[in-house]
């Protein structure tokens, strides 16, 4: 993986003061930050993990009086150049239509941070990072994550960063449940949270799912068991079909036959062989061989190993949601979509009517759109008005 | 402050200040917001169109997508001082199961709706022999949204029948008060608070 800061920026996690406001020169804020904090972190697994390395992101200045933090959490293959260029990929940030001068987080109003959720490979641990036991590559033996765990880890790069509370978490699928479980870990350090097109639980179709795109990575011959960074010959065939199954689910039926149809790929008639025909074919390759690029395959393995065992419910002594979110007086915005059938509206009522009985406040929208799962990320004027609506609402508050 | 129509005005003038309020059928929000503002109300919301809702929520208001057919059920009992449902006991499919519902997640219920019963409704029946179409009721039969409608005395007979008690009660006709002996003939609006018997 690239390494952003060469001079790998090593401090420690005692180090909490506030941020000295006026200080630009600040080397915990700005783009492509790197930290390794000393830890350790208690997993949910029992497991400990220490030094813990994060790699982030901020835009705009902590107020003085540190009420204007906003964390985005990104999505499973997403990572923290929410608003600034793709180091690999040279593609502007995943995010730039809700974040960025005049967008519903504004660095002229907001600070706000972006971290590589643990477990991927943007920066942060995860299982291509060196195992200090061996001084070799974790691979497999890098301990399984929760999403949990990937919010513990936030918190303590907040810590490091000198934010308690948070005027808001945001963060869409993968990034809404680290965003819900950020509001049942630690309610007081959240003000409002925004939740879109996500779950508090993983359902059997979509650990079925993953399981497909975990079964094509370690059926690839070159995962070899995990190790197979010293080769530096990924199983890419494998991770690239994951993404290609992955893929189908964050669009919609209706977008597909929209987009694509039956059309055919740079030719007129069907080739009466197994080359992409269709544009849809084609599609999909192209998309899982530009995933391989910028994405590790054990990463891909452990992040929706933590999603599938995502269950906010189950964790509750009486197995109930709403437990999770007893006395809270965090302001809850949640979002969902009408052709997203990865995380459908449903997943979202079950999150609104728990937060109903926890007696929260709660808004929840859902969005007419064709766009599938994919909306959040898309341009969907309403997810921003109303983003933008609920997060001024919560600041004149 | 925001000038409210006059039904809501009156529902507003029954809700105590700085009480738990659910708005149920908020549409974009201005009650809650008056109430909000006004009266240092906690309130929530349910609408069930999408546009209401986007609205509401730009405001600042707490409001969800829903229906009060089916999404009381998640809130618990005694959850609000107040559960108001003004304009809507008409759409829904069961108006008696609602009201069971206001008056289990509230200790209050306030509910308003268009009645029946009004003088103009019984003459256009009567000497059109159409199903009645008003100002207030602007739509054909077949595709109105408003398939329980109900009289004053309708709306009594229920909460009597449910051992409710009414509290207060306010009608309006052309948004002026009408008299209850004569709301059944009179008022195009009714409005009741009614608690648990």
């Amino acid at each position: 993986m690239t390494p952003i800061l060469s001079d790998g920026l090593l401090l420690c996690a005692t180090r909490s003061t506030a941020p000295n406001v006026a200080d630009g020169d600040d080397q915990r804020f700005g783009l492509n930050r790197r930290v390794t904090l000393v830890g350790p972190l208690r997993l949910d697994s029992g497991a400990v993990l220490g030094p813990v390395e994060i790699a982030y992101e901020t835009y705009g200045s902590l107020s003085a009086e540190g009420s204007n933090a906003i964390l985005v959490c990104h999505a499973l293959t997403l990572d923290q150049h929410v608003a600034s260029v793709h180091p690999v990929t040279g593609k502007p940030g995943w995010w730039t239509r809700m974040v960025g001068e005049g967008k519903p987080l504004d660095p002229a109003r907001h600070f706000i941070v972006c971290a590589n959720v643990l477990g991927s490979c943007m920066g942060s641990s995860g299982p291509a990072s060196l195992d200090p036991a061996t001084g070799a590559p974790f691979g497999m033996r890098f301990p399984v994550l929760t999403i949990r765990d990937m919010v513990r880890a936030q918190a303590m790069l907040l810590d490091h960063l000198g934010v308690g509370a948070l005027a808001a978490v945001v963060g869409g699928s993968m990034g809404g449940m680290q965003t819900l479980e950020w509001a049942a870990t630690y309610p007081e350090r959240v003000r409002s949270a925004v939740v879109i097109a996500a779950a508090a639980s993983h359902s059997a179709q979509n650990i079925a799912f993953h399981e497909v795109g975990r079964q094509a990575i370690m059926a690839d011959p070159k995962w070899r068991g995990g190790d197979y960074y010293a080769a530096n010959d990924p199983p890419g065939a494998g991770l690239a079909v994951a993404r290609m199954a992955a893929h189908i689910t964050y669009l919609s039926e209706a977008g597909l036959t929209e987009k694509f149809g039956r059309r055919l790929q740079s030719r007129d008639a069907l080739g009466f062989g197994f080359d992409a025909d269709f544009q849809i074919e084609s599609y999909l390759r192209h998309q899982g061989i530009s995933f391989v690029e910028r994405f590790d395959a054990n990463s891909y393995l452990y992040i929706t190993r933590a999603m599938d065992y995502f269950d906010m419910a189950a964790a509750m002594p009486d197995g109930r949601l709403a437990t999770a979110f007893q006395g809270t007086n965090t302001r809850f915005c949640v979002v969902s979509f009408t052709s997203d059938w990865l995380y459908p509206t449903i997943e979202s009522r079950h999150i609104v009517h728990a937060l109903n009985a926890a007696r929260a406040h709660v808004s929840f929208v859902e969005i007419e759109t064709a766009l599938g799962h994919d909306a959040f990320l898309l341009d969907v004027p309403e997810l921003h008005r109303v983003v933008d609506g609920f997060l001024r609402a919560g600041e004149g508050r | 402050m925001i000038r409210l129509r006059p039904d809501l005005a009156a529902v507003a003038a029954m809700v105590p200040p700085g009480s738990r309020v659910l708005d149920i059928g908020c549409g974009d929000g201005a009650l809650m917001a008056a109430l909000r503002d006004d009266k240092g109300v906690d309130a929530r919301g349910i609408e069930l169109s999408r546009e209401g809702v986007s609205a509401a929520v730009t405001r600042g208001l707490s409001v969800v997508q829903g229906d009060a057919d089916t999404d009381l059920g998640g809130y618990p009992a005694d959850a609000f001082d107040v559960a108001i449902l003004s304009q809507t006991l008409q759409a829904t499919m069961r108006p008696d199961h609602v009201l069971d519902e206001l008056l289990r997640i509230g200790q209050r219920a306030i509910v308003s709706f268009p009645n029946f019963g009004h003088w103009r409704v019984r003459l256009a029946l009567l000497a059109g022999g159409r199903m009645p179409m008003t100002s207030a009721l602007p739509v054909e039969w077949y595709e109105t949204t408003n398939i329980h409608f109900c009289t004053v005395d309708d709306f009594r007979a229920l909460v009597a029948t449910k051992g409710y008690v009414v509290e207060q009660e306010q009608f309006l006709s052309r948004d002026r008060p009408v008299a209850g002996l004569f709301a059944n003939l009179l008022a195009e609006n009714a409005i009741f608070m009614l608690r648990r018997g």
